[in-house]
């Protein structure tokens, strides 16, 4: 099977720091790849490139088989790969409803109408509703996202997200920020909602080796910008100086 | 605010100052055409700025095609239809405000500010500075004209303006107004306000962020030209000094007092400021002293401007009586 996205041998020089150097790897469908690392392994250059908000050095960025290098968010969005952010972004005088009919109007192709009023459009009303219920934000249709709940912030960012029917979602740390209470219910939520909408694969970009454990297919490890290991869970985990090498020495 | 008090208020707005006229001095009605005039400017204004997040700082630029436009088209040109001459500099404004507007997005907070403050001192210098073109500081003349065809040449111009005049300026407020806020309540709208908040959330929510700073530009010119076209019809003038920098300062002003986080709260602005700046100068030269401390005053204490104070206000009577 094709990968739904992949790089090629890609480098990224920011002047002369290597960021990345070489890194092929692939995300095919009905996957859940990780990607782990210590601090300044590569990860976020990574990101922003499989997000189109890099163009690499060297090497291609493919989605779908085509090239996404450097295209920017909002093309990206059309085609079908759409991301979560570390730090929670939200709209903060937007109301739930507000925040992910913002992205069922992209994705209805509904933002020239200027003149139409959108309390009253029925097709956009229905599949903001629908979303919410996936998330469970049913309750909160009316509150500015700025009232919400840590918790329920971030859903609402992966939720407006999700809106767009994307094929393929990069979680970028979804649960930093979050209780440890929280976590698991917020990735089994996640990952329950992407199964229903239709989401193919996620890449899941993150710290915290308890939930990459938990919920990875795949784990891609990187380590001063080259990919350092491309393995199964069982196997990752078998390899204690692979973990070291990723987490560091634990302290204490 | 929930929509029947809404329609309430509009409906009892509506009354007053359809009677206004005819129980109130003409003097008070006829000052109630650059309130229409500046209403309709900062219903565009606030479309930047309250609802897109880009305060201009040279706004009074497009009250000045507006005047500049009217004193060209009918002035100049001899033409004698209002209606025509709003409908031109509505679109040469919104011409005009293209290339101005493709620089301008770029640019965000202060640097727009400066860059719409600069380019309205651009052209406050050509009005000034091309004399045989603009009339430099003494302006140029705009005519009467008439107003859905008719004449009204019985009337002297006070009995014009505090007439048929300040009708025809209430309905094309509220046609001004309707049509906004079927803007601000449609995809587009919610685009907008998405882009305010957090525009680099809203890309990747497939929000084109640029293409839609542009175009609350352009829309708010238009609104700004119309504006200006009613402001210089009334006193006859197309005067430089209304595009002078201190004129985009006021509108800002107007948007504040009001309350830019409200729908309805740069008419009010505009209406407080009106009635304010008229009892003021009567009472004092030192009226921009009081001005000043008015604003320092809301922005300290009400920075949801007049409209903001009535909805605290009507929240705790809400709160009071459960």
């Amino acid at each position: 099977m094709t990968a739904l996205l992949e790089t090629r041998t890609v480098s990224k020089y920011f002047g002369e720091l290597r960021a990345l150097s070489d890194v092929s790897i692939a995300i095919k469908a009905h996957e859940l790849v990780s990607v782990v690392g210590p601090n300044g392994a590569g990860k976020t250059t990574l990101v922003n490139l499989l997000t189109g908000l890099l163009t690499p050095t060297a090497g291609e960025v493919l989605f779908m088989g085509e090239s996404i290098a450097g295209i920017g968010p909002v093309r990206l969005a059309e085609r079908g790969l759409v991301r979560s952010f570390q730090l929670i972004q939200i709209f903060p005088q937007l109301t739930v409803a507000e925040t992910i009919a913002a992205a069922v109007v992209s994705r209805q192709g509904k933002r020239w109408r200027l003149l139409a009023p959108l309390a009253s459009d029925h097709a956009v009303g229905a599949r903001v509703a629908q979303v919410a219920e996936i998330f469970g934000l049913q309750h909160r249709l009316a509150r500015p996202a700025a009232t919400l709940s840590q918790g329920e912030k971030k859903l609402l960012d992966v939720a407006s997200a999700f809106a767009l029917d994307p094929r393929v979602i990069l979680l970028d740390e979804p649960t930093s920020g979050v209780s440890t209470a929280e976590k698991h219910g917020i990735m089994t939520t996640l990952i329950a909602a992407a199964k229903r909408a239709g989401v193919q694969s996620i890449l899941l970009v993150e710290h915290d080796m308890d939930l990459v454990a938990a919920y990875s297919h795949r784990i891609i490890a990187l380590a001063e910008g080259c990919v350092l290991a491309d393995l199964s869970p069982a196997q990752f985990f078998a390899d204690p100086r692979l973990i070291e090498s990723v987490v560091g020495k634990r302290m204490g | 605010m929930t929509r029947a008090p809404a329609a309430i208020i509009i409906v009892a707005a509506t009354i007053a100052f359809a009677l206004l006229p005819l129980v109130a001095p003409s003097y008070y009605a006829s000052l109630m055409i650059p309130f229409f005039g500046y209403a309709i400017a900062l219903l565009g204004f606030n479309l930047l700025f309250g609802y897109t997040g880009l305060l201009s700082f040279g706004h009074a630029m497009f009250l000045g095609f507006g005047a500049y436009g009217a004193a060209v088209l009918a002035g100049v040109l001899g033409i004698k239809s209002f209606e025509a001459v709003l409908f031109a500099v509505i679109l040469l404004a919104a011409l005009a405000a293209v290339p101005i507007g493709l620089l301008c997005m770029r640019y965000v907070g202060i640097f727009f500010g400066m860059l719409t403050l600069a380019f309205g001192m651009l052209f406050y210098s050509f009005l000034f500075k091309f004399y045989h073109l603009t009339g430099g500081d003494s302006g140029m003349r705009i005519p009467r004209m008439n107003i859905i065809g008719l004449e009204f040449a019985h009337y002297n111009k006070i009995e014009f303006l505090a007439g048929p005049f300040y009708y025809y300026c209430l309905a094309l407020l509220g046609i001004a107004a309707f049509v906004m806020w079927r803007i601000v309540h449609s995809p587009f709208g919610l685009h907008l306000k998405a882009v305010r908040d957090n525009p680099r959330k809203a890309e990747y929510l497939g929000v084109h962020v640029h293409q839609f700073r542009f175009a609350a530009f352009v829309i708010s010119a238009a609104y700004g030209a119309a504006g200006g076209a009613i402001l210089g019809f009334r006193i006859g003038l197309a005067d430089p000094e209304l595009v002078y920098w201190t004129q985009s300062g006021q509108l800002v002003f107007m948007a504040v007092l009001g309350g830019f986080s409200n729908f309805f709260g740069p008419i009010i602005g505009a209406l407080a400021f009106t009635l304010l700046q008229d009892q003021l100068q009567s009472l004092t030269q030192y009226w921009r002293f009081i001005l000043g401390a008015v604003l320092a005053v809301i922005v300290i204490g009400f920075p949801g401007g007049l409209a903001g104070l009535a909805d605290d206000l009507r929240w705790r009577q809400a709160r009071k009586s459960p």
